[in-house]
């Protein structure tokens, strides 16, 4: 846990108190003063940067994207209004970049410290394999028409002199989806952006934010409308106590209804299993998972060679929430997940209304004062499969898959099956699945999972 | 359990888990050996200490009945080596 997850929280908590306490509506606007109150630390360079970058962050959480603001006068509580007025779904790209909280970190670059002794023995001068390092005043400096960024002098050097600046969302994103544009400022291309959510975790001053439904699920609920909350496996370990209570706790938080999504990962696993026979026998030489929506979005944008081979059978989610749909044709469906390219699945799927996080469901529980100690049992109608259950881990996918095929269906002796799994998307892991975009990469089954672990390590659990 | 082990309650109620108890769960784990066998960590329910005004304290630990707000790994073990030694780290003071 670190400030930004711990601000990003409190805010939430505070959001979900004031809304349920019938109050947000006039305390929205002094959030930003009542966190950084006149006499009191700042983390930015003053208490009006915090507050202003506050504003923001409220401004996301109540799901506005803020590259649209074009009136910086407008009030929190004029944004809540229009929160408050529109449907439970919300259109466009789930992550959002506040331009006053990015601190517009110089480009990465190899530099020089005054730790440089300028020494007799000038390892980064010979390392360097471009003569791109003079010494000057008894200091190395470095030709930057020369450097090509290699690093051999920082590893040269004894005294720790040579470091690398890095620009933290930069080197996080896999795609190469986030640069800064001509103001200075980092700027999401959602061209090219998975949506892992990669940048999201990275940026130290944490400018880049999801856009949330948070107050649109809680208005629904107000409004009288019938919400199923369908939760990811992932949220196993998340929370203390028993999965049946966690549910338990959801209900009285003002779900009318909690189902597993792992039941619905029973599906997506019986159904790929005979896909993967299908296309076998139709001469297909790989087939890949379907349900992590990062990968899927990698594929789409950046790997299109693996289309074809994605499986075509429905994600767990969207399996449970058909299930929801028909215990309750009058609901709506929220998923509860770890995932911001959930937000994105759920967006273009018909079958799924809203999306909630785990931080955003411990607020709900934090701002409604529902402990989860204590909690009487959910009365699960069964629990799901373990198999199921373990497809938030990665190997968990595979495995089922496996399992399912030595089960139920003969014709597999006929091929041999050979998983090779992608645990975690960088920019190593997406130079091998082009490897197997192209044909020259080992197995015929192949699990992707983007954040590594799986999504139990996902970008906005709980407990990593 | 033996009497005088001194006992870390930390607070699980859903605002402290949120904001920092969920770390807290491996403290154990952080602790020093010579201390595993003077302490008795124990997850409890909500504290009540995280009223409105108070959330930004959050999460809440109680040590021996002392209170440590904003509480983490590290300011539980100053608070323990101040128990178990009798003295401020660093020397007196």
């Amino acid at each position: 846990m670190n400030g930004a997850e711990r601000m990003r929280r409190e805010l939430m908590i505070r959001v979900v108190r004031d809304f349920t306490g019938g109050r947000l509506e006039e305390t929205i606007d002094r959030i930003p003063i009542l966190l950084r109150p006149k006499n009191a630390p700042f983390s930015r360079c003053c208490l009006y940067h915090d507050r202003a970058v506050l504003k923001y962050r409220l401004m996301a959480l109540l799901g506005c994207r803020l590259e649209d603001e074009d009136d910086e006068s407008k009030p929190l509580s004029a944004y809540l209004n229009e929160a408050l007025a529109a449907d439970l779904s919300i259109e466009g790209e789930p992550l959002t970049v506040a331009s006053a909280g990015c601190s517009g970190c110089p480009e990465s670059r190899v530099v020089v410290t005054s730790n440089c002794r300028g020494c007799f023995a000038r390892p980064c001068l010979f390392s360097c394999p471009k003569g791109a390092i003079t010494v000057e005043n008894q200091q190395s400096r470095i030709d930057y028409d020369k450097c090509v960024k290699c690093g051999r002098c920082e590893k040269a050097c004894p005294f720790n002199a040579i470091t690398r600046t890095v620009v933290p969302c930069e080197s996080a994103c896999p795609v190469g989806a986030i640069r800064k544009n001509e103001h200075g400022v980092a700027e999401i291309d959602f061209s090219r952006c998975v949506f892992c959510g990669q940048c999201f975790g990275a940026c130290p001053f944490a400018a880049i934010m999801e856009r949330s439904q948070l107050v649109h699920i809680l208005q629904a609920m107000k409004r009288g409308q019938k919400l199923v909350a369908i939760v990811a496996p992932s949220a196993l370990m998340q929370f203390p106590g028993s999965v049946e209570q966690l549910f338990s706790a959801i209900h009285q938080a003002g779900f009318c209804d909690v189902m597993e999504v792992a039941l619905g990962a029973e599906e997506t696993t019986a159904h790929e299993a005979r896909e993967f026979v299908e296309k076998m026998l139709a001469g297909q030489p790989l087939m890949t998972t379907s349900c992590c929506p990062a990968y899927v979005e990698l594929v789409r944008k950046h790997v299109p060679a693996l289309l074809d081979k994605i499986s075509t059978t429905p994600s767990p989610m969207k399996f449970a929430a058909r299930q929801a749909r028909a215990r309750h044709p009058d609901a709506k469906v929220v998923f509860i997940g770890p995932c911001i390219a959930k937000r994105h699945e759920a967006r273009e799927a018909a079958e799924v209304d809203a999306v909630m996080t785990f931080e955003e469901l411990g607020a709900l529980l934090a701002g409604r004062n529902i402990d989860l100690q204590g909690q009487p049992p959910w009365p699960l109608e069964r629990p799901a499969a373990e198999s199921a259950r373990n497809y938030a881990r990665s190997c968990g996918v595979s495995a089922a898959v496996l399992d399912e095929l030595r089960r139920s269906i003969p014709e597999l002796a006929d091929f041999k099956l050979d998983v090779q799994t992608i645990n975690g998307i960088d920019k190593k892991t997406l130079r091998t699945l082009k490897l197997h975009a192209a044909g020259k990469a080992p197995g015929n089954f192949l699990e992707v999972m983007s954040c590594p672990g799986g999504c139990v390590r996902g970008p906005c659990s709980l407990v990593k | 359990m033996c009497a005088d082990k001194i006992k870390i309650d930390i607070c699980c109620g859903t605002t402290c888990y949120l904001l920092g108890a969920a770390d807290l769960v491996q403290l154990e784990a952080k602790l020093p050996d010579e201390w595993k066998d003077k302490v008795e960590i124990a997850a409890v329910p909500c504290l009540e200490a995280c009223t409105t005004d108070k959330l930004g304290q959050a999460p809440f630990v109680r040590v021996n009945g002392e209170l440590i707000p904003r509480a983490s790994a590290e300011a539980i073990c100053e608070c323990l080596f101040e128990l178990i030694s009798g003295q401020t780290r660093g020397g007196a003071r």
